[in-house]
């Protein structure tokens, strides 16, 4: 396991009683953030983020199946997550372990609580068959906040999902009918000092972590804390408006992306 | 695999290739942060990028040689990456096809110069369209030479098969399904040296000395876009006067 | 011979007989020909080819001052990690205090770094370093970043020069151990300052006349600041 040196913790904790960070950002600022769609042809969407040097690709495949038995009439949607051992010399090959799996399921709940995607459109038979989207978040290179990067991602890629009709002798392909899109930020917490869109470095030191996804009315959708610290409701309401404001940039961000 | 398709009309593939034509091909070192050594690679419609950590000592200790490092290679398919989504989790192809990868590698990399250490290989296919052994070991050499491993050679691989009847380079997707015969190889470029060697399909043995020496103008070729990459990465990083 | 541009080689790629010339560092011999075995720069003169590696771990040799960061403490003895692909072994006995056993947690812990030297390196690679020398130390306070251990001499300079330019501008102390484990200390503009100009060498350090470039840059900065 990579070892963090005392004197860079103890660094970055003199820079941040100063207001600064390490690579000058300001404590809500997000790193430079880029999204490419369509970058995986047999996918039926696909998203590849960069948030600074952390990149995360995300893959849509759709098949057709059975519905649960308390939903007969809507589609179903699954999310898994893979911290793969390409992405950081930490990661391990094997099954999922804890981190993945609810890196997997908090961006799940995000995209799930939102009904981003319209389920009750997906539905080709009920009871008997509907539509399933497999949402694969595949991490590419580890270097701080992976939930962000995996949830834009996987938003990216199903805004840009076609529902493969045709392969299932089911009509033409047709985009995948969604909604409006919650943004997920995240922040982390060391030392008394909260900072959103943690580093690498920044998120070692984390004593806890605090992921927020909002959509455009400025509601809340998802909300998910981590690590074994703790926070002040004021620190949580400052982290939301932060997470608001953020939200609000990325989002028009992401919609200049896939064309809208 | 008999179907109505026709894999070869009027001097051209399907994909109106010539018979000795390799699909695109495109590669990129030292793409990743985090990674000691990387490379991302297109070939045709294959997606594939690949890590190199190491060397470090090999854990768990049972794992390490106290004359020379193991080279891990591991071959893992993205869900995503097919037509009909896989399962995540190796399976028993991806297992065989990391197992000859590694040993291919092992044979280039000077694993004396490190005892029980372990280089660790990570090859991931985001995207496949045939031929996917083939661009992970081609990428993995890249990845290694951009890792600063010593090798005593850059491997490469290429594939050649059978299809109606006519012996062609780089197998796509439909002709890897309904051809006769596909052969892919690994060389060590400098020495002519087989590295990987697999077949399977019908081939006679003339078919076979056809197939073999076109896959190996193939592995020629692309060796040379290998070593193109690395030197545009490295050489650009030198700056001017 | 004054060339234009250093030149990068590659594994496996021909540069010359051995009946012309001797085969030096990072590069091996076959039939009576010598090859590259790492992707670096070439550096040969009268009697040598050698291939200067231009990425890789760490390859600790003796006597070499590295920083390390230690990773276990045990009983009688700490591992420690100087980047190099093993961990060394700092004993007891290569310290400067007196412990007790089992007291080392007393003294050195995870996380903590140290200026420290390389005592031996073995057959199967086993490192061993040391603390008892009067310039290694626990270091307290500053800041420690890695960068390739193959830029360590560009960074330093010929003779110290672009070091001693980093710090003359700056004002900050600076130590860059050979494993390429950089330890600075100073106000936080200074830090910085060392920090961005080093990733600036790092990026071209295979250019001419960088040294002169760095020096105009700090000392453009310096003036803006004044």
């Amino acid at each position: 396991m990579t070892i963090i040196p005392s004197i860079k913790r103890e660094y970055l904790v003199k820079l941040a009683k100063n207001g600064k960070r390490t690579d000058g950002r300001g404590f809500d600022e997000f790193r430079k953030i880029e999204i490419e769609t369509g970058v995986v042809s047999k996918a039926e969407g696909s998203a590849k983020v960069k948030i600074g040097n952390t990149q995360v690709l995300t893959g849509i495949k759709m098949d057709v199946g059975e519905p649960y038995p308390d939903t007969p009439a809507e589609g179903v949607m699954t999310t898994a997550a893979e911290l793969i051992p390409l992405a950081s010399p930490d990661f391990e090959a094997g099954p999922p372990q804890a981190d993945a799996i609810e890196l997997a399921r908090v961006v799940d709940r995000g995209i799930r609580e939102s009904q981003l995607i319209e389920v009750e459109k997906l539905c080709i038979e009920p009871e008997e068959k509907v539509w399933m989207v497999f949402i694969d978040i595949h991490i590419l290179d580890y270097d701080g906040n992976l939930f962000d990067a995996a949830s834009l991602a996987s938003l990216a890629a199903l805004m840009t999902t076609k529902v493969p009709a045709k392969r299932f002798e089911l009509g033409e392909d047709y985009p995948l009918p969604i909604k409006e899109p919650p943004i997920s930020c995240t922040s982390v917490k060391f030392n008394d000092i909260v900072v959103m869109d943690p580093s690498l470095d920044e998120e070692e030191i984390a004593e806890v972590r605090l992921t927020v996804a909002t959509d455009k009315n400025e509601d809340i959708r998802a909300m998910q804390k981590g690590l074994n610290g703790s926070f002040t409701k004021d620190e949580i309401k400052k982290v939301i408006k932060a997470s608001i404001d953020n939200g609000k940039k990325i989002r028009e961000q992401l919609y200049r992306c896939i064309g809208k | 695999m008999k179907t109505e398709i026709k894999l070869f009309e009027n001097g051209k593939r399907i994909d109106g290739r010539k018979p000795d034509e390799l699909r695109n091909i495109k590669i990129m070192a030292g793409v990743l942060h985090r990674a000691e050594g990387s490379c991302y690679l297109e070939w045709g419609g294959n997606k594939v990028m690949v890590a190199v950590y190491g060397p470090r000592e090999a854990i768990p200790r049972h794992t390490q040689n106290p004359l020379r490092a193991i080279v891990n290679a591991r071959y893992n398919m993205a869900a995503f990456s097919v037509d009909e989504r896989k399962r995540p989790g190796p399976d028993r192809r991806s297992r065989e096809i990391s197992k000859v990868i590694s040993e291919a590698l092992e044979n280039v990399i000077l694993v004396e110069k490190f005892p029980r250490a372990s280089i660790d290989v990570n090859i991931e296919v985001l995207d496949a369209e045939a031929g996917t052994r083939c661009a992970g070991l081609t990428a993995a050499a890249v990845a290694l030479v951009d890792a600063g491993i010593p090798m005593k050679d850059i491997p490469v691989a290429c594939a050649a098969g059978k299809i109606d009847n006519q012996i062609v380079l780089d197998l796509g997707k439909d002709e890897d399904n309904y051809g006769h015969a596909d052969l892919p190889i690994a060389i060590s470029p400098r020495t002519g040296e087989i590295l990987l060697l697999q077949m399977d399909g019908h081939l006679t043995q003339e078919e076979f000395d056809r197939a073999f020496d076109l896959a190996i103008k193939g592995c020629h070729i692309i060796s040379d876009i290998q070593k193109k990459a690395i030197l545009e990465k490295y050489q650009s990083d030198s700056g001017g006067i | 011979m004054h060339q234009d541009k250093r030149e990068i080689v590659i594994p496996s790629q021909f540069l010359g007989e051995i009946k012309n010339k001797k085969a030096g560092k990072g590069t091996f011999v076959e039939n009576g020909k010598i090859y590259s075995e790492i992707l670096g720069v070439l550096n040969s003169n009268s009697n040598y080819i050698n291939v200067i590696s231009l990425k890789g771990r760490y390859d600790p040799a003796e006597k070499d001052f590295v920083i390390g960061i230690v990773s276990e403490a045990m009983p009688s003895s700490w591992l420690v990690d100087i980047n190099a692909a093993y961990p060394a072994l700092l004993h007891v006995n290569e310290v400067p205090w007196d412990i007790e056993f089992g007291e080392t947690e007393r003294y050195l812990n995870k996380g903590d770094s140290i200026m420290a030297k390389v005592l031996q390196v073995d057959q199967e690679k086993k490192l061993q370093i040391t603390l008892k020398d009067h310039n290694l130390y626990k270091i307290k306070g500053g800041y420690i970043f890695d960068v390739e251990p193959s830029k360590v001499p560009r960074i330093i300079g010929k003779k110290g020069s672009m070091i001693s330019l980093l710090k003359k501008y700056t004002k900050c102390r600076i130590f860059v151990g050979q494993n390429g484990r950089i330890w600075i200390d100073g106000d936080e503009d200074g830090i910085k300052k060392v920090i961005d100009t080093i990733n600036m060498i790092e990026d071209e350090s295979l250019s001419y006349g960088l040294t002169n470039k760095v020096e105009e840059l700090l000392k453009k900065d310096t003036k803006e600041v004044h």
